[in-house]
């Protein structure tokens, strides 16, 4: 029961990690609570697919369909997390100005909240599948016992869940001033974390090349299994043991979003100080 | 510099990039080893439970679960992890490896699918 509830706290953490921060992220947002209970609902209607067609999308592109499908899906959450963060610094310098504007700031954001339910819709369909399977598999087998592993998986979701809710409300905590700059900067690791996630599928299913596999090695100092190793996995993607192209997707996303996000506040400032000159 | 001049030199650099990725991809599926070692699951169990592949190759490991039940194979060792639905076979690349002993076992099933991959 113990070691179920362990597996399926670990899936359930990393999703409820990315909703942990995108809610908070979305604090001013009217009706976002709407959107995510959405994004959270479709994602569970399509992992319990996923898990369903399994077999299906395994046998896919000649056995690498998975990966593939991995791959995608994290691809697509990077790129909308992307889009977020660069539309944030586009309002950040109003945002951060008082917390009164940001209402104004973000009524033209419904927009926003799509892009954040498809997010978190894709956060829960990654994990949630392999849950589903998991479960299923242990409801279906045999041997005596099921119920209390499916005790310990409802154990599990509560845990993951419950830690989810932490983050979120400690977020909540930041004042106003750093708020948005707190919540920028982690969703712009949880999205390179998510790409250097996409590369190690890629060379699992021997796409991409590994290049230097494995870079470093801290699996003794910082296991993965550990509870700070899961945490630290979830929020900044971390591998005790990364290839170097997942370390290239890596920095190379940190630093795309990062000039994106530049680019856009600076464009607006200038844009801003010609209006009012 | 202006913003254009920069955005100019930034796509060029990102253009360079995407080449010489797409390059390396190409170079690299023209590479593949593939022989494939197979693994089996079977009663929750890997068989072989020590498998013996050659050290610095690609290795192809052909992994075929013929549980009806689906079995998650996880390595932290080799840094993989790959849901196998029941009654299916996965490939899965690993390496090149260094010699040494690499464990694996599946996660849905760890008190009793657990083995190692020794690379001479």
């Amino acid at each position: 029961m113990f070691a179920t509830a362990v597996i399926v706290f670990r899936e359930v953490l990393e999703a409820a990690i990315i909703i942990g921060i995108i809610a908070a992220a979305t604090r001013s947002v009217a009706g976002r609570s709407r959107w995510l209970i959405a994004g959270l609902a479709a994602g569970l209607a399509g992992s319990a697919l996923v898990a369903a067609s399994t077999d299906a999308i395994a046998s896919m592109a000649s056995g690498i369909g998975q990966e593939l499908f991995n791959a995608i899906v994290l691809g697509i959450a990077v790129l909308m997390l992307a889009w977020h963060n660069i539309w944030m610094s586009s309002h950040g310098a109003a945002l951060a100005k008082s917390a009164k504007s940001v209402g104004n700031a973000i009524r033209d954001g419904q927009q926003e909240c799509s892009i954040l339910l498809v997010v978190v819709g894709l956060a829960v369909l990654r994990e949630g599948s392999e849950t589903v399977l998991f479960l299923y598999g242990i409801s279906t087998s045999d041997g005596s016992g099921a119920s209390s592993m499916l005790l310990g998986g409802l154990a599990g979701i509560v845990g993951g869940v419950t830690a989810g809710y932490a983050i979120y409300a400690g977020l909540l905590r930041i004042p106003m001033r750093w708020f948005f700059a707190a919540t920028g900067v982690l969703v712009l690791l949880l999205a390179a974390g998510m790409a250097a996630q996409a590369a190690r599928f890629l060379i699992q299913a021997d796409i991409l090349p590994s290049l230097a596999a494995p870079l470093w090695d801290t699996s003794v100092a910082l296991p993965e299994r550990s509870i700070a190793g899961m945490l630290l996995h979830s929020l900044v993607g971390y591998d005790p043991r990364p290839a170097g192209m997942q370390l290239i997707f890596y920095v190379f996303t940190l630093a795309a979003i990062g000039l994106g996000m530049k680019w856009v506040s600076q464009s607006h400032r200038t844009n801003h100080h010609k209006g009012t000159a | 510099m202006n913003t254009i001049q920069s955005v100019l030199l930034s796509c060029r650099k990102v253009a360079v990039l995407v080449m010489g990725t797409a390059a390396i991809i190409c170079s690299s599926t023209v590479m593949a080893a593939e022989a494939a070692h197979v693994l089996i699951i079977q009663d929750h169990r890997f068989q072989p439970a020590e498998l013996v592949v050659p050290s610095g190759k690609k290795i192809k490991l052909s992994v075929e679960n013929r549980d009806s039940t689906p079995e998650e194979f996880e390595s932290h060792d080799l840094n993989r992890e790959k849901v196998i639905a029941g009654k299916s076979t996965a490939t899965i690349f690993v390496g090149p490896l260094a010699p040494g002993r690499y464990s694996f076992y599946g996660e849905f099933n760890e008190k009793t699918a657990q083995g190692v991959i020794v690379a001479q």
